[in-house]
């Protein structure tokens, strides 16, 4: 017999289940009706059945309902093995099949019965079977298995009821336990612990009270189970994010910090993990987790070690201090046969270790980078880029490495995550930056990533012209042209044009260049050929600075808004582009360990700020105000309190020479109606009122509108101004339920707070490329206003006080002056540019210097109107 | 940072699977549908982390966003999955108890073949390992003891008097009602 199944066995290839037939396998189901039940056959065929569904095959309802059904004839044998069987196949075809609540009465009696083996895997099955109305039946049982003394099947209930707890009107019918779950929390069984804890927990998480009683209660027993302990960490620490008093004195800290010397290692990580992921954790209580995960480097075991160095790798990115001790543990790592474990060790050690050490761990990294993933290679990248800002000496070696990493395979995620880098190291340092233009070069050479290739050939255009020698980059340029498709041919025709209007010595071979082009078979090359070589040829200077060197700044989201209804409704005007609002930027966030999540959010706001804009500028013609086209709007504050009766915003409509206040109130009571709706506002001197919107009547849950036009002061110093402002209207009651209305209604004055105008309010950020050169234009044109004040220090450094200075101002920082490298610098000069209302441009420069925790700083400020640039430097005052 | 604060829940284990030396699956088990709802994203994952584990003896790999567990015997890989986030020892007990209680199941013999000849066994021993992505039990002697062994591959020799007892009665039975 067995020699028979062996030589059947070499025939198929040692596999009995390969090549299963789906309707063959279901047709041998019909065994299953059989009397006697042959146990072995059966369970052949079941297993038959589940691994078939394993590999994926799709059963319909009607087969799946069939075998169901031939299944439940199975009950008959009392086989252990194929009555398991059946459980499992009842739980894989529940899902699928029809009617299956007909083996309730089955299971619920194998749960019942005597037969122990049995009964917790029935348990299981049962609760995968069954929905809220039928969990009442059974509650009685499942009530009873819970605090079993058999620890399989006190387990399986509370799992299963952990499962049920997904549809949450089975959740209250599992509440009604919560005495049995209780009990079962002390049971001698370390799994039963932790599953009683698990669903405790869950039904317990929405009352905060609840769980701070059961963690404190527990913290003080002695748990067993270290599965469970781990769990009562992570409770612990949900606890700790949301309280106010300090480490050292909580109890739930101690707690976790005590778990450190739990003598299972599971426990000992989870604490040391929760510690560090804990915000807020300061040196001192991280240095017994990292001395324990300095402990765990060097054990036998890779998981430990991969976990280890995992943790430290966060730790260093805060505390790279801390992690100093580790060194030696980390440089035996790097040799470390698990790649994710040496990756993780050396991306550590470049943040703790000092700059003589970086070639050497360059060189090892380079030996591997080929083998681990490309979210383990993203991470190498962005420890380069937090190595480039510290060091910025190291760039060549830094840039090679990452050049390297450039020609490998990979996917966009990670091509994007090193060019970014190589980008970001151009703008921070310009002794990097023909170098990473070479590099990037010989990047797009051969990139397969359109996207990636565009934003560098971008990125030549506004740099390459500006290097000692920009004819090099035209043959990688004008390469693209003839080799790629048609969006990199007109980003290349584009950064060709940049070339020719900046350097006079390449203006004429480029002019050729873009001559070949103007015969492009696509549109968009052709026609930007076109222009392009048009404003070339006519040699008028002012054009090309306008539209090839420095063009305008056009907040494009508005300029495709303007466009869109232009096409849906052509008669209107012609737009004009100096009407549009400036290209305005929301302050560049510098390089931070999440550069790439950063930029993304950035990336979202101008464009909902702008298009605000746009709806504002509907905003004259729908008061019928003569005031010109509108500058920019400010972002609504609040004058209210969020809580109460009645809430307003206030949104600042800043014109040329007009201010409109937009109030939006929001009526919170459900029992009264505002009518005839009134703002009264205590306009500073200067200031001249124009005229009042008011709002007939605002119901429950409704917002209207009341629009107050002033004129701005023809002194621009007195703009600032703060006004106070009450809010008047007439109440009249109503019937929360009927809504109807009493007729008689009363006076009501309500108090708001105050309304402020800064010059944040009148001023556009403007990203200026060419800063340098406007200064100097603006020299012998401009008014200029100087002045020295100081600030006291704060935790952030000089970076801090530069940010204040921006949002005071509300001038953009030009080419990322924003930035100091190092953060721990001891002075450093701003240069901002932005955009007063009436279109008057206003540059700055800041001066800072740092001496004892006193920031100096010389404002020098250059406007064509003097009045301006004497506000400017009074804003700062 | 807060994501990385591991939320108090007991579905840790995303997946788990034995897989062949060719990385062909033998059994596989996803519980979190969010990660790979289709048997397709399933398999070729099930490739890649192949590709990737069946040269290097580690022990534990990340691959897209998940924490692999693995550990390999002749023919065979055992794989364990759970969220990047999670305790990485938690799931190596899950693993560990995967392979010793399937290694007793199969009298040491952990071989492709042999797992196939007693599928039943194993896949009953999958499913009181972990019960839909939650822990059930992590001791492989009493996973073991609950799939309970087929009492007639036991050697008459080895069985007890009230099996033998009782099978014949069965026996006798069914002879009977024919």
């Amino acid at each position: 017999m067995a020699f028979k199944r062996d030589k059947k066995e070499e025939e198929d290839g040692g596999n009995p289940y390969q090549n299963l037939e789906k309707t063959s396998v279901l047709q041998e189901a019909r065994t299953f009706n059989d009397t006697p039940v042959n146990p072995r056959k059966c369970t052949h065929i079941l297993s038959k059945i589940l691994y078939m569904i394993n590999q994926g095959e799709q059963l319909g309802t009607a087969e799946a309902t069939e075998t169901f059904f031939a299944m439940t004839k199975l009950f008959q044998s009392r086989d252990i093995i194929l009555r398991r069987m059946v459980y499992l196949g009842i739980k894989e075809l529940s899902g699928i099949a029809e009617d299956v609540i007909i083996v309730t009465s089955s299971l619920t009696k194998d749960m019942t019965g005597k037969e122990d083996t049995y009964r917790a895997a029935a348990i299981r099955a049962l609760c995968s079977i069954t929905d809220v109305s039928m969990l009442q039946t059974i509650e009685r049982y499942m009530k009873q298995a819970i605090v079993d003394k058999n620890p399989g099947i006190s387990s399986a209930a509370l799992v299963s009821c952990l499962h049920l707890c997904k549809n949450t009107s089975a959740t209250d019918i599992v509440k009604r336990s919560l005495n049995e779950i209780q009990e079962a929390l002390n049971s001698d069984n370390v799994m039963v612990q932790y599953h009683a804890l698990g669903l405790l927990f869950h039904l317990r998480k929405s009352d905060r009270l609840a769980v701070t009683k059961l963690v404190a209660k527990l913290t003080k027993s002695n748990m067993k189970s270290p599965f469970a302990v781990c769990m009562l960490i992570r409770m612990a620490c949900k606890l700790l994010e949301e309280e106010t008093i300090p480490r050292s004195e909580s109890a739930l800290f101690e707690f976790v910090e005590s778990c450190i010397r739990h003598k299972s290692e599971t426990v000992v990580y989870e604490a040391a993990h929760a510690i560090v992921h804990l915000s807020g954790t300061g040196a001192r209580h991280l240095a017994p987790a990292v001395s324990v995960l300095q402990l765990f480097c060097s054990s036998a075991k890779p998981t430990l070690r991969f976990a280890a160095v995992r943790t430290l790798n966060k730790v260093a990115m805060e505390h790279p201090t801390t992690v100093t001790a580790c060194n030696l543990d980390l440089e035996n790592l790097i040799s470390d046969s698990n790649r994710s474990v040496a990756t993780l060790a050396i991306t550590t050690l470049l943040k703790t270790g000092a700059e003589a050490s970086i070639d050497r761990l360059m060189k090892q990294i380079a030996t591997f980078v080929n083998e681990i993933s490309d979210e383990f290679k993203i991470v190498v990248v962005q420890a380069i880029r937090a190595l480039c800002s510290k060091f910025p000496r190291k760039h060549t070696v830094l840039m090679n490495f990452l050049s390297g990493m450039l020609r490998e395979e990979g996917g966009l995620e990670y091509k994007a995550s090193i060019a970014d880098t190589i980008i970001a190291i151009i703008e921070e340092n310009p002794e990097a930056k023909e170098t990473g233009l070479a590099h990037l070069c010989e990047f797009i050479e051969d990139c397969e990533h359109t996207s990636l290739t565009v934003r560098i050939l971008h990125l030549l255009g506004k740099e390459g012209p500006r290097t000692k020698q920009p004819s090099r980059y035209i043959r990688f340029i004008y390469n693209r042209v003839i080799l790629e498709g048609a969006v990199v041919r007109a980003a290349a025709v584009g950064a060709m044009a940049k070339y020719a209007a900046n350097c006079s010595m390449l203006h004429d071979s480029i002019k050729v260049l873009l001559k070949r082009c103007c015969l492009d078979v696509d549109d968009e090359v052709r026609d930007r050929a076109t222009f392009y070589s048009q404003l070339l040829s006519s040699n008028n200077s002012q054009l090309i600075t306008d539209y090839l060197s420095h063009p305008m700044h056009v907040s494009l989201p508005v300029l495709e808004k303007t466009c869109q209804d232009y096409v849906i409704n052509p008669t209107k005007e012609r737009i004009n582009l100096n009407e549009l609002p400036a290209d305005t930027v929301i302050k560049n966030v510098g390089i931070s360990q999440e550069p790439i999540k950063k930029h993304t959010v950035d990336n979202v706001k101008p464009v909902e700020a702008s298009v605000k804009n746009v709806d504002g500028q509907k905003l004259s013609a729908l008061l019928d105000l003569n005031v010109g086209n509108l500058f920019c709007s400010s972002d609504s504050s609040m004058l209210t309190e969020a809580e109460t009766e009645y809430v307003v915003r206030c949104t600042k409509h800043i014109f040329n020479q007009h201010l409109v206040l937009q109030f939006e109130i929001t009526n919170t009571l459900d029992d009264q109606i505002l009518e005839n709706i009134s703002i009264a506002l205590d306009i500073s001197e200067g200031f001249q009122f124009i005229n009042e919107f008011t709002c007939p009547s605002i119901k429950y849950q409704e917002t209207g509108n009341v629009y107050v036009c002033l004129k701005f002061p023809d002194d621009s110093v007195d703009t600032i101004a703060s006004f106070t402002a009450k809010m008047k209207f007439i109440v009249k009651d109503c019937d929360p339920i009927t809504g109807e209305v009493q007729d008689d209604g009363y006076q009501e004055d309500y108090r708001l707070e105050d309304v402020e105008m800064t010059l944040k309010d009148q001023m556009l950020q403007v990203k200026l490329g060419n800063w340098d050169t406007l200064w100097e234009e603006a020299k012998g044109v401009c008014f200029e206003v100087q002045e020295t004040f100081a600030l006291p220090l704060t935790d952030g450094g000089l970076s801090d006080t530069i940010n204040q200075i921006i949002s005071f101002l509300g001038m953009a920082a030009a080419n990322n002056t924003d930035n100091v490298h190092p953060p721990n610098k001891s002075s450093h000069i701003v240069n901002l540019a932005g955009m007063m209302r009436g279109n008057c441009k206003v540059l700055a420069q800041a001066k800072l210097a740092l001496s004892d925790n006193v920031v100096n700083i010389q404002l020098t400020v250059r406007s064509m109107d003097e009045r301006v640039a004497e506000l400017v430097v009074s804003t700062l005052d | 940072m807060d994501c990385s604060l591991l939320e108090p829940t007991l579905y840790t284990v995303k997946g788990m699977a034995i897989l062949d030396n060719d990385g062909n699956r033998i059994l596989a088990k996803y519980y979190d549908d969010n990660i790979f709802p289709t048997i397709k994203e399933q398999k070729s994952f099930e490739k890649n982390l192949f590709n990737r584990t069946h040269r290097a003896n580690a022990e534990i790999i990340m691959l897209d966003g998940i924490t692999c567990l693995y550990k390999s015997n002749v023919d065979l890989f055992f794989y364990v999955m759970g969220s990047s986030h999670e305790n990485e020892l938690l799931l190596m007990s899950v693993l560990q108890c995967m392979y010793d209680s399937i290694s007793q199941i199969l009298r040491k013999n952990v071989e492709k073949r042999v797992v196939l000849d007693n599928l039943d066994v194993v896949m009953l021993a999958l499913d009181e390992i972990c019960d839909n992505g939650i822990i059930l039990e992590a001791d492989s002697g009493a996973v073991v003891q609950r799939v309970a062994l087929r009492t007639d591959d036991i050697p008459i020799g080895e069985q007890t008097v009230a099996q033998v007892f009782q099978s014949a009665k069965e026996q006798l039975k069914w002879s009977l009602l024919k």
